[in-house]
């Protein structure tokens, strides 16, 4: 045990990478959350949070839809690439990569451009003779953004998990009497489930946690959970409060991401898959 | 009895290569149907154009009498239990088997009674909430065949379904196989490469080579009276020699004349003549038809296998009788041993001895396997 | 069906690229009408080269990227390594959680928890500034941690453990094994890690906002600065010349991924081709013998 162990030692430089910036820091965080800015023990933080409540409900109302719609479109969208031919393929994946690669703020601020009430739609708008749309500054807008933005993340994993589905199983289904919507619904689709949770995933968390898209396109009239603290770091620093906003968000998510796990890694049930499948409808 | 499948003229190429040349089949009823043949043969294309996974280029694929050329897998009162069986890795093995009555909207305490059933079966009783993951090579391998068998169908498809086995399991299987089909009364089409795998289970036999059916019968027809070289050499050890055929009853090889009960042929015609390693006695050097010289023995448990060189051709003999190395010895070889063929494609491709190692034997066994289209 | 799918396909890649491809379109645009195209015109691009800001930027964003990568990656090659070798499973299931946190926790998190750590540490040396370019840059590795090791790791635990002893035994020392033989064997994974790491450095705003100095601007950071200004076009120029760059790079690491990929498929046929042979070879003994 001890002989092969040896060579582990390489590793010890990551591992106080990992102490003094992963753990340290998240430390600090439960440290501020409890502290006020003299450094004295509080609970005034967490006692001031129901204040944001309205702010965590909108959040997490907004990113649910957002990841919804992604899922909704991502979803035929993945299935139907899954199924051309090779060359096609290859020009999907750049297509659908490309977005992913150009920055956020780029992405989110040409949805502005066009969205903008003197944007690109309203002079169409006008120039047909119709009355031109307000929508940026709308909720509409920011799940938009958010839609627009994450989308790739909800495809591709997806994607990845239906290539990877035997296609003997497939062949077995119809064997056994499924047509296409039944092999569909009773193998595709819970089959792909552990690219649909990474895809939820991918979408759900940045979605909760975005502050530049509701600032482009929510015209700064209503604020999430991001902007809420990015403005107690950057404007006010009234860092004690920010901290605990983000240690209850990410208790948050990490619950979410723990329910969401266990959803994948069920063990094979027609109970679970029916639920997956379910949610697919 | 009655057919069941008809498989007519039927032609399919991949890429431009004929992998089903005019394939002519006639399936009945209730027969357990043993398709075999090397890899690329064709006989899991075959397969797969019954299941309705393929459709030929052209000829017609009849199932009772009617076209089903364009009828969809799912309609198919076929079913199949895939090669490494292609169980459905999120369902549990209940669910696996009651995938198909779960289709039909067949009511829940029917399922439960009739997967139950199935269970029983194939020995798996207990095993209704295990993960199919988990299970053993043979426990899936008893699951496919369950899924596919619950609903019913008129006719079974396995494609190679104990290649993934080991040995032991594999006869043990065999034996379970034809139990199953003998007590459903299901028609089972089996396509295999393992030859004694097709003995030991079919009714008849059907051996492909090269997209074309070569001969259909039963394992002992196809034993003992191979049509053609490549069919006597793929079924068992062959000595195959060059022969004339002089009159009915009589033929020539290995320069010398014998007695046989074949006949039928051309005054004269050029054949092919088997003589199987089984069916070769050794006799003292004075009293033999033929005398020659061993030139290798091998022990084999039941037998010895020696390869005898006989005016330069080498036979393989397999005998109980042990005779060493480099010894001189007479054979004698009855007129029911000696089976006649008309010359083929395959002819003195096969059947001499002459490069006969155990190693080489494995190499050109080694291609069977592959997995073909 | 072929139909549907296809024009599926097409509406929603349309629907990706329409603010992208007016974005590209209005950078040309002769005034900093932001709604109506007024005549084509490379005004724009030259305010942008005008001002040393984006040349700084660019500067900035390409230093950090390659220092951050390269460090990340030789943290993380060796962290593959040595974690795969631990033998307390329960140790290296939680040094690998522990890794993944950046990844899974939301981004803001990560800037603000790490901004910090840095505003606690600077104040307690007595730091004028508490937020520098190293900060930026520890942040930097430290998000890119976790996607170097994901995609060095399973190169690493895929490799036939008997390799190393095998080069051992053939007169290597561990150090020697290491370098001849283990570490070009995972180089495809160290590879792909670091262009991931420059990538996500190059790209990211979220974590940077929070953890630059003020004497250091990145390029994201600076698009976030100019989006805070009056919309105007040369941050459409801008972000035109980004996006043009990462198309480029995307299309050629495609290409020549895509040759990697054939070879490596040929490779892996070839491999399963002959482990075919060879279980059939044992199948075929196994069957002689008994037939």
């Amino acid at each position: 045990m001890k002989k092969s162990a040896k060579g582990s030692f390489v590793a010890a430089p990551h591992l106080v990478w990992c102490v003094l910036f992963i753990i340290a820091p998240l430390l600090f965080v439960i440290y501020y959350s409890f502290t006020d800015s003299e450094g004295a023990f509080t609970l005034d933080n967490i006692l001031a949070l129901p204040e944001y409540g309205d702010i965590f409900l909108t959040s997490i109302e907004m990113s649910i839809i957002a990841t919804f719609l992604c899922f909704l479109v991502g979803y035929p969208l993945a299935y139907f690439i899954s199924r051309s031919s090779e060359r096609q393929k290859k020009v999907y994946m750049i297509l659908l990569m490309l977005p992913m690669w150009t920055n956020l703020l780029i992405r989110t601020y040409s949805m502005m451009a066009i969205l903008d009430d003197g944007g690109f739609l309203n002079s169409i708008l006008t120039a047909l003779d119709l009355a031109p749309v307000h929508i940026v500054g709308t909720k509409g807008a920011v799940i938009f953004g958010m839609v627009y933005d994450f989308f790739p993340y909800m495809v591709l994993p997806i994607y990845t998990a239906i290539t990877k589905i035997d296609h003997r199983l497939i062949e077995a289904a119809a064997d056994l009497g499924c047509n296409s919507a039944q092999t569909m619904l009773r193998v595709i689709l819970p089959l792909s489930r552990s690219g649909i949770v990474s895809g939820i995933t991918m979408v759900f968390v940045p979605s909760i946690s975005t502050f530049y898209i509701s600032q482009k396109l929510g015209g700064g009239t209503f604020e999430l959970i991001g902007d809420t603290i990015e403005r107690q770091f950057q404007s006010y620093s009234t860092y004690n409060i920010g901290a605990a906003i983000s240690l209850v968000m990410m208790i948050l998510i990490l619950i979410s991401l723990a329910v969401m796990n266990r959803f994948s890694d069920e063990d094979a049930g027609s109970a679970g898959a029916a639920r997956i499948a379910g949610t697919g409808k | 009895m009655e057919k069941i499948i008809e498989l007519h003229n039927i032609i399919k190429e991949f890429d431009g290569e004929r992998i089903l040349d005019n394939i002519d089949l006639d399936i009945y009823d209730k027969e357990f149907i043993t398709i075999l043949g090397p890899s690329g043969c064709g006989k899991t294309t075959t397969l797969r154009i019954i299941g309705g996974f393929e459709t030929p280029d052209s000829g017609e694929c009849r199932f009772d009498g009617k076209v089903i050329n364009d009828v969809p897998a799912y309609r198919r009162h076929v079913n199949t239990v895939f090669q490494k069986y292609a169980l459905f890795p999120h369902l549990n093995v209940f669910e696996n088997i009651a995938f198909a009555l779960r289709l039909q909207k067949v009511p829940e305490d029917e399922i439960i009674r009739r997967v139950r059933e199935m269970l029983d079966m194939v020995a798996l009783r207990g095993f209704e909430h295990k993960n199919v993951n988990y299970l053993s090579g043979g426990q899936q391998q008893r699951v496919a065949i369950a899924r596919a068998l619950i609903s019913q169908p008129r006719v079974l498809l396995l494609d190679e379904p104990l290649g993934a086995l080991d040995l032991k399991l594999r006869k043990d299987m065999q034996n379970e196989l034809k139990n199953i089909q003998q007590r459903t009364g299901i028609t089972f089409i089996y396509v295999t490469h393992d030859q004694e795998e097709a003995l030991t289970m079919s009714d008849p036999v059907v051996v492909m080579a090269d997209g074309k059916i070569q001969q259909v019968g039963t394992p002992i027809d196809i034993y003992n009276e191979p049509v053609n070289a490549f069919v006597a050499d793929f079924i068992g050890e062959s000595n195959i020699l060059d022969g004339v055929m002089l009159e009915d009853g009589r033929v020539r090889f290995s320069g010398r004349e014998f007695v046989c009960v074949d006949g039928g042929f051309e005054k004269n015609e050029p054949v092919d003549v088997v003589v199987r390693p089984e069916d070769v006695d050794f006799v003292a050097p004075e009293k033999g038809m033929l005398t020659g010289v061993v030139s290798s023995v091998t022990f084999k448990g039941v037998h010895y296998e020696f390869i005898v060189d006989i005016g330069g051709f080498k036979w393989m003999i397999q005998s109980t009788d042990f005779v060493d190395q480099n010894e001189k010895i007479g054979l004698s070889i009855d007129p029911d041993a000696i089976h006649i063929m008309h010359k083929s494609e395959y002819s003195g491709k096969y059947g001499d001895y002459s490069s006969f190692s155990d190693e080489l034997d494995e190499l050109s066994n080694a291609d069977t396997v592959e997995e073909e289209l | 069906m072929k139909y549907i799918s296809k024009i599926y396909i097409a509406i929603v890649f349309l629907i990706l690229y329409i603010p992208i491809l007016v974005l590209m379109l209005f950078s040309f645009n002769k005034t900093s009408n932001t709604g109506a195209f007024d005549g084509f015109s490379l005004y724009w691009y030259r305010e942008l080269f005008k001002s040393p800001e984006t040349f700084t930027a660019l500067k900035n964003t390409l230093i950090l990227a390659v220092s951050a990568s390269l460090i990340a990656t030789v943290i993380g090659t060796a962290a593959s390594v040595g974690v795969v070798k631990m033998k307390n499973r329960f140790l290296r299931s939680l040094v690998n959680s522990v890794t993944n946190i950046p990844m899974m926790n939301p981004e803001i998190v990560t800037g603000i928890s790490m901004m910090l750590l840095f505003v606690a540490i600077g104040t307690f040396v007595g730091a004028q500034d508490k937020l520098s370019f190293w900060t930026l840059l520890i942040s930097h590795v430290t998000f890119c941690l976790p996607y170097v090791i994901l995609s060095i790791l399973p190169r690493v635990k895929a490799m036939d453990k008997s390799i190393p002893e095998a080069a051992m035994d053939l007169g290597c020392t561990p150090i020697q094994s290491f370098f001849k033989v283990e570490l070009p064997m995972i180089m495809p994974g160290i590879v792909t890690g670091m262009i991931m790491a420059f990538t996500l450095s190059l790209d990211d705003f979220v974590i940077s906002y929070f953890t630059n100095g003020n004497d250091f601007q990145t390029l994201p950071l600076l698009i976030y600065s100019m989006t805070k200004k009056e919309v105007k076009p040369d941050i459409y120029a801008l972000s035109t010349l980004m996006i043009i760059a990462i198309t480029i790079l995307l299309i050629l690491s495609n290409f020549s991924g895509s040759k990697d990929e054939v070879d490596r498929k040929r490779h892996e046929r070839m491999i399963a081709k002959a482990q075919k042979k060879q279980n059939a070879a044992q199948i075929g003994n196994t069957g002689k013998e008994n037939g």
